[in-house]
């Protein structure tokens, strides 16, 4: 730790010298973006990148965008950020999981430049995190999902064992099974993010094993491919409408809409009053949005879900409520306890009814 | 038990396709002496084409077209350095490998979310109607078949042609078939092109048919399977098919048996087509590489 | 038309040009393709080899580069004695791995004890003994079934993949993790750390390895009988056996020297730029390892500097891509051209190109 700060302190003198005042003087910010896929992969990276645009467009001449895509988890995302710092950056968001030890080494460097990390849980003076609460739209799918299957099988794509892949599998389960008992999910890892090789031979392993709904935690429209050419199989989109594949096989969709939240974070930097936030946010806020649902889904299974999603969304609804027991069969939460962050946070059982291990 | 034997047959076919008609082209290339280790640098720009070309063209056909002639575009460069400039086989089949991956993923940007033309399946009349074998062999797209028609003709070009007989000669001593007046350099450049061809058929069957899309890297590591399945095959066209859809059946396998939520870890059923391929490259190693794979010719006459 | 005529001897002058020559052609072709993407050529190629070294921020690059460089350097040395003999081990990236691995398993083994003097000597020792283990498959295989080394090699890198994000989630998963993938930080561990010995120099153990490395291989390999049958049996396989080198040894030692670079390699990156245990550690260094060790001619002195060049050019392409908005796909291409133009000009040190009136065919 003493090298660190011997080199934090060497550092920080060095770089600040170089930069000069940490925000214009003329009401002007550099907002950086590091991206950890194309800004064309149709699902995570794309919906950051549009969200990102939209900010822009929003503050017009106030602030110039800078990003880079592809960026590596481990050193390289560390140099990528130091280079954006380096490169004038006020605020920078770093949308990956993956990014979080480095954007906390370079925010040590760096005090005066603002950083968001998305999906993570390190939080310092100059580092904030957000993330969505993707299990309430997992809790509207999982709905569907229990109303439209006729085989009675629903498939899973997932991708990595964390707790909010995990929370999205329990979550869309238990709203499966509440209307409609006799459901069983069969889950696939395929431990990326992005492999639509994977994902389509994933897909279509489901679906010959009767599945005729899939669900996917993974960012591509191949399961979509997939399903249209199998036919009557329904799919969602996943943190994008991928309204091209609806009606069907698409269904609906969990869209990732973080404008909301860039446009109210570069604010309170414009503004001066930033400061280290933990946030997450739901369907309430409009970060998790929920795609129309098509006319492939009966009228009265449509109307429960909007139903749902509205409930949700003014906070009546909360779809970890008990009573939930555990895969094992104790008890995890009671009558109408409601499961809090710190337990969701860190989720990392199955709940009862389903089937399989999680790989670990 | 959910897994359904017939539909798991027939999409083994299909998930061994790209490997096949990859690892027949290389097949090709290695029975007239050449090593290219650079197939996945081929199949992939084969993909990025041939999606770009079907796109454009909204023909599928076109884009199968289009992508036999990327992959034999860039074959020429591996072609070019190694039969008139010498160069290490290994070495430049790496970098055609280094270079083919760029160069896709720098083409294809733009094109990661578009959608793509159906590729049709096409049943044989009659013979699709076969219970059982009708849904497993009969029910594909026409790159199914035409892999299988060009393994059987390698086969028939090979041991009954004399074009075949010539390329199997420069493979196996290429001084004395220089000697004997046999245009070694041009052979071994056809071969090498044709194994360009292949191999971008290949890539483009993923990138639009077993996906479809483009993103980067969608081949993923096929291309070195493919090389794998012809060592395996021992450089005989019908093993290779064996090879190609044990590999195939290996990997459709580990899925199935995962959805069908078998408790056997994912990891270890990840692993287990690479796992399989040496296994078999261990059994297999009796078979006798070409004499003069590899080796640098330089007609010194 | 042009005709390739055989050298008496192989050309000093040329050996020593080519890949100057080499690294001229590819920043002329590189100019071209930025060009035609709509870049300013220049500023592009001035960006990604003149800036890191030179330019504003060269304090931040030239440390980033050496860190980058030491694990190329490292596995290229390993590679370059197989690669002179005609022994191909293109698993080095699967190597490298599980030396990561396996040092990072002693590592946390130790957790939270404090020792640095026993603990990091024996991380060292683990990586190298993890990358030998990794490399001894493709070897045995190879002197017992005559199995393809090459591909045997290649695929043990997609089962290393598997297995260290297998541990990255499983058995090395932090338990203060909140459930996510990934180990403990070792850079965090004081006893694991492999940090950088003078603040901003980027010189931490690997670095003082690679170097290292180089001058004992320089030494080995000009003097020691060891490198003069790697080179024999590099040149002509059957004289190396009249001379007594017994070919399947050979073979095991090459393994084991680049198996054990590649995985020492792995533990100094696992402890110190990497820091963790994570599925995305596997950053391709195995396979620019091999380009690097042609680049250098096989040469431990042209392998530094091919190290370093390499370094440069993901260090500067990175820069470039976000200055200029590059695509990252760019780099690989340069790096693919870098090897392709090498290769070619690398002709004229063994032939001489000569015109001849045209007389017959190919």
């Amino acid at each position: 730790m003493n090298r660190r700060s011997l080199l934090a302190a060497g550092a920080t003198a060095a770089f600040a010298a170089v930069l000069g005042a940490p925000l214009r003087a003329n009401g002007k910010i550099k907002v950086g973006f590091i991206y950890v896929g194309p800004i064309n992969d149709g699902g995570w990276t794309q919906h950051h990148h549009h969200s990102a645009k939209e900010m822009v467009e929003h503050f017009g001449d106030a602030v110039d965008l800078v990003y880079q895509e592809n960026v590596p988890e481990g050193p390289d995302a560390e140099r990528a950020i130091t280079q954006m710092c380096l490169g004038g950056a006020d605020i920078i968001f770093t949308t990956s999981f993956g990014f979080m030890d480095p954007t906390i080494n370079v925010a040590k460097k760096f005090p005066n430049v603002k950083f968001e990390h998305a999906t993570g849980y390190k939080q310092a003076d100059n580092v904030s995190v957000y993330s969505a609460r993707f299990y309430e739209g997992r809790a509207i799918q999982g709905t569907l999902a229990g109303r439209v299957t006729k085989t009675n099988k629903v498939g899973y794509i997932a991708s990595v064992p964390i707790p909010e892949v995990v929370r999205g599998i329990n979550s869309a389960f238990i709203h499966a099974r509440k209307v409609n008992p006799n459901v069983e999910f069969k889950i696939v890892w395929i431990f990326e993010w992005l492999n639509p090789a994977k994902e389509a031979d994933a897909a279509k392993a489901l679906i010959e094993q009767g599945c005729d709904v899939v669900l996917q935690h993974t960012d591509s429209t191949a399961p979509h491919a997939a399903a249209k050419e199998a036919g009557g199989v329904y799919t969602f989109g996943q943190a994008a409408d991928m309204a091209e594949y609806g009606p069907m096989p698409r269904i609906s969709s969990i869209i990732d809409n973080w404008a909301p939240y860039y446009i109210a974070r570069v604010q309170a930097a414009l503004d001066g009053t930033w400061s280290s936030v933990n946030t997450w946010d739901g369907i309430s806020t409009g970060m998790v949005g929920i795609g129309e649902i098509s006319d492939a889904v009966p009228a009265d299974a449509k109307a429960e879900a909007e139903a749902m999603r509205d409930a949700i969304a003014a906070g009546e609804y909360h779809p970890f409520t008990g009573p939930i027991n555990k895969q094992d069969g104790s008890v995890w939460l009671a009558e109408g306890e409601i499961a809090d962050d710190g337990a969701l946070a860190g989720l990392n059982f199955y709940v009862e009814g389903i089937t399989g291990n999680i790989p670990s | 038990m959910d897994i359904n034997p017939i539909l798991l047959a027939a999409a083994i076919m299909v998930a061994s396709t790209p490997i096949l008609l990859a690892a027949i082209g290389e097949l090709v290339v290695e029975r007239a002496g050449v090593l290219n280790l650079g197939v996945e640098g081929m199949m992939i720009t084969g993909a990025v084409v041939g999606f770009i070309a079907a796109h454009e063209s909204e023909s599928a056909t076109l884009g199968f077209m289009g992508a036999a002639l990327g992959g034999a575009a860039v074959s020429v460069i591996f072609g070019l350095l190694t039969q008139f400039l010498l160069t290490n086989q290994v070495a430049t089949g790496l970098a055609l490998t280094l270079f083919g991956v760029g160069l896709s993923a720098l083409v294809g940007q733009g094109y990661e979310t578009t959608t793509q033309v159906p590729v049709p399946k096409i049943p044989i009349p009659v013979l699709s109607d076969i219970p059982i074998i009708g849904t497993i062999l009969f029910r594909h797209d026409a790159m199914v078949y035409l892999s299988l028609l060009i393994v059987a003709g390698v086969f028939v070009f090979l041991t009954k042609t004399r074009a075949g007989m010539i390329l199997r000669a420069v493979g196996e001593n290429h001084d004395a078939a220089h000697a004997l007046g046999y245009k070694v350099r041009r052979v071994r450049m056809m071969a090498i092109m044709f194994g360009g061809a292949c191999a971008g058929l290949g890539g483009a069957y993923i990138s639009l048919v077993r996906v479809p899309q483009w993103v980067d890297n969608i081949t993923a590591g096929t291309g070195w399977i493919a090389l794998a399945i012809v060592v395996f095959a021992s450089w005989k066209p019908w093993r290779l098919l064996l090879g190609a859809y044990l590999f195939g059946g290996v990997t459709a396998l580990q899925i199935n048996i995962q959805a069908e939520g078998l408790d056997i870890p994912v990891e270890y059923l990840s692993m287990s087509p690479y796992l399989a391929t040496i296994l078999v490259l261990v059994v297999i190693s009796g078979g006798r590489a070409p004499g003069s794979l590899g080796k640098i010719f330089h007609a010194s006459s | 038309m042009i005709l390739l005529e055989k050298r008496k001897q192989t050309s000093q002058f040329w050996t020593y040009v080519t890949p100057i020559l080499a690294v001229v052609l590819t920043m002329i072709f590189g100019g071209v393709l930025f060009a035609i993407l709509g870049k300013d050529p220049v500023l592009a190629i001035k960006t990604i080899f003149w800036d890191p070294v030179f330019g504003e921020f060269a304090f931040y690059y030239r440390p980033e580069v050496l860190k980058k460089a030491a694990p190329l350097i490292l596995i290229a040395i390993g590679l370059s004695y197989g690669f002179k003999a005609g022994i191909w081990n293109i698993g080095a990236e699967g190597q490298y791995i599980i030396g990561a691995i396996c040092a990072a398993g002693v590592a946390l083994s130790f957790y939270p004890t404090e020792g640095r003097w026993f603990i990091f000597p024996l991380m060292i020792v683990a990586g190298i003994a993890g990358g030998m283990i990794w490399a001894m498959v493709p070897a045995l295989l190879r002197v017992y079934f005559k199995t393809n080394e090459i591909l045997v090699s290649l695929m043990l890198v997609y089962v290393a993949d598997v297995l260290i994000k297998a541990f990255s989630i499983g058995l090395m998963r932090n338990p203060d993790g909140h459930g996510f993938p990934g180990s403990r930080n070792l850079n965090d561990y004081p006893a694991a750390a492999n940090l950088e010995l003078i603040a901003g120099t980027g010189l931490h153990w690997g670095v003082i390895a690679a170097i290292g490395v180089v001058v004992a291989s320089y030494a080995i390999l000009a003097r020691h009988q060891f490198g003069f049958h790697v080179r024999l049996t590099g040149e002509s396989p059957r004289a190396a056996g009249f001379a007594g080198v017994n070919a399947n040894r050979l073979i095991m030692v090459c393994f084991l020297i680049s198996g054990g670079l590649a995985g020492v390699a792995g533990m100094f990156e696992v402890s110190g730029p990497a820091a963790q245990i994570l599925g995305s550690f596997p950053s391709a260094y195995g396979f620019t390892a091999i380009i690097v060790a042609f680049l250098g001619r096989l040469n431990p002195i042209g392998i530094l500097l091919a190290g370093l060049l390499l370094a440069l050019t993901y260090v500067g392409g990175s820069a470039a891509e976000t200055a200029m908005n590059i695509p990252s796909a760019t780099i690989q291409i340069f790096q693919g051209m870098l090897l392709f133009v090498l290769l070619s000009v690398d002709v004229l040190t063994d032939y001489r190109l000569r015109w001849v009136a045209r007389s017959g065919g190919v």
